[in-house]
């Protein structure tokens, strides 16, 4: 589960122009990371027994999402600390998890989707692959009745298009926002959640040659000349764009 | 050389691979390298003959019987064979759902990673940089890609256009791969429900975002969308929530429509949203934030409370309209 900055955080770029200056934005959990916990959580209770390990790449802020995550109802956690996780690249992301929770075996590893700040959409695809697992992506719906040996899991494919899988465990699922409704955290789950282990590694992040490195990041470039209507004032904006679409759209 | 994925279902082309060989071609061009078409498939795939069709050096199709039905671990070791055969220096895909599936597996496994989801590109000095949108679509960021060639690079449907694709004469070859253990079973792709509607043939669409709040309100959407004999639909997490059908949705996962007009209350603009509709013949945003990503492609924009502009704006279109 990642940290990144919030959905509606009106965003600054850094001194450095690498990236956005997150002292000033408000954090949360990534929106499909949350999604893959609730999945995680509903498997285990469906199965009746074992555990659910939270991992967390990141800097100590990042401890938000964990103690967020062990409320909800996660066993217990691993923080992967890295102080500057936009610097690394995905592989090297993937490959400090990987380092970290290989020893678990664990039976499915579930992860977001993507990010929602560098969106490299790959450190589960990868991590699958650096833990020689199988892996299925884009997953908005998990069998949990067919659990055993194998698990059987809905794709989402383009245009409303979807493709069941089953796969052999251990596999690790990407999952898509919206899969499920998200569990709140109970009271009890807060305070239970200040008794469970998080457990503190710090990786050797190795070089990695082939990794991709932003060099700068701007607002976009506008595309398209915007008429902005009303200045600030809604009401007026909307008198204003009537009458365009009037004289100038033509569709009255 | 290039080698660009050519994306297909039991021999039907997915059409964003043309977008493939498009910027393909144009990098090409620039760094003065040939490109080579890679389908995977399990037979002489009658799609070849067709890509061949383009100006490319080569139609390769990468066969194998486990080949048939996409699997993340046949693609793979597909790609993986004919990448080492054939020693590219860049690899391009169209960023599809299949693609993201299986792309960032092959470039890992020979210790590469994919740059994912660009926009463009521009040629520095014999190396691409490459432009993707981050944050949601909130910011762009230049990116460059170290170490040796390969380099995976996938573009953002819509970045390149599919009809801008040169054509000329390849010639076919066949690569027979191995392909080992599949470790997962596919079963036939389907579609949930019939879509009742079809929005991609209507002129006007009045599409509703997360600022639309409750599943009550949509009901003023609905108002705005009768006086303008437009069709309603949605961002993808007012259908996630239920408030309006799947059918209604508009985007990658959704449907991808290019009406007259486009009016988009308290929708962002997340890059999801916007490959969806942002042909459309003219956009107007009515968003609280300034900077929300949908004005960057919005003909007209209102910043403010889409509660008090919507209202207003049923009540003038009534006045016109007499």
């Amino acid at each position: 589960m990642k940290q990144v900055a919030n959905k509606d955080a009106v965003l600054r770029i850094g001194p450095d122009e690498k990236w956005i200056n997150e002292a000033d934005v408000s954090q949360q959990t990534n929106e499909s990371d949350g999604y893959a916990l609730e999945e995680a959580l509903r498997v285990k209770e469906a199965k009746g027994e074992g555990e659910v390990v939270v991992c967390t790449l990141g800097p100590q802020s990042a401890k938000t999402v964990i103690k967020d995550a062990l409320a909800r109802g996660a066993d217990r956690a691993i923080h992967v600390v890295v102080d500057n996780s936009n610097k690394i690249s995905p592989y090297q992301i993937a490959k400090a998890i990987a380092d970290a929770i290989r020893d678990e075996n664990a039976d499915l590893v579930f992860a977001g989707l993507q990010s929602d700040d560098a969106s490299y959409g790959q450190t589960g695809v990868v991590l699958a692959e650096l833990l020689g697992i199988p892996h299925a992506t884009i997953v908005i719906e998990v069998d949990r009745s067919s659990l055993g040996e194998t698990l059987r899991v809905k794709r989402e494919l383009e245009s409303g298009w979807y493709q069941w899988f089953t796969y052999k465990l251990p596999s690790l699922l990407t999952i898509q926002s919206g899969i499920s409704q998200i569990r709140y955290a109970s009271l009890k789950g807060i305070m239970a959640a200040k008794k469970k282990e998080i457990k503190d590694v710090t990786p050797s992040i190795e070089a990695f040659a082939g990794g991709q490195t932003i060099e700068k990041v701007y607002m976009p470039l506008k595309t398209k000349q915007t008429q902005m209507l009303g200045n600030g004032d809604a009401k007026a904006g909307a008198v204003e764009l009537v009458e365009k679409l009037k004289t100038e759209v033509r569709v009255i | 050389m290039i080698l660009v994925f050519v994306e297909h279902k039991n021999c039907v082309l997915n059409k964003t691979s043309l977008e493939a060989i498009t910027a393909a071609q144009s990098i090409g061009r620039d760094l003065g390298l040939k490109v080579t078409a890679v389908i995977p498939c399990d037979k002489d795939c009658a799609l070849a003959q067709e890509i061949a069709g383009y100006d490319l050096e080569k139609v390769i199709i990468a066969k194998n019987e486990k080949l048939g039905t996409y699997t993340p671990d046949g693609y793979a070791d597909a790609w993986e064979q004919a990448i080492k055969a054939l020693n590219p220096q860049y690899v391009v895909m169209s960023h599809t759902y299949q693609v993201r599936d299986f792309a960032p597996k092959v470039a890992a496994r020979i210790g590469r990673e994919v740059v994912g989801d660009c926009i463009r590109y521009t040629a520095v000095g014999g190396r691409l940089v490459l432009t993707r949108r981050i944050f949601l679509g909130k910011l762009d960021a230049d990116v460059t890609i170290g170490g040796d060639a390969p380099y995976f690079v996938t573009f953002q449907s819509g970045a390149f256009r599919g009809d801008n694709a040169v054509k000329g004469t390849a010639a076919v070859e066949t690569m027979d791969v191995n392909v080992g253990e599949i470790r997962m079973i596919p079963e036939d792709p389907f579609q949930e429900a019939k879509a009742s509607v079809d929005l991609t043939k209507s002129e006007i669409i009045v599409a509703v975002g997360r600022g639309i709040k409750s599943q009550e309100n949509i009901a003023l959407a609905q108002q705005l969308a009768d006086v303008l004999g437009a069709d309603l639909a949605a961002s993808r997490p007012i259908c996630d929530s239920d408030w309006l059908p799947i059918d209604r949705q508009i985007g990658s996962s959704g449907q991808t429509v290019a009406p007259k007009v486009y009016i988009a209350l308290g929708i962002s603009g997340a890059i999801q949203h916007i490959v969806g509709m942002k042909n459309a013949g003219t956009i107007i945003a009515v968003n609280k934030d300034s900077e929300a990503p949908i004005f960057d492609i919005a003909d007209y924009g209102i910043v403010g409370d889409l509660f008090e502009a919507v209202p207003v704006m049923v009540e003038e279109i009534k006045k016109a309209k007499g």
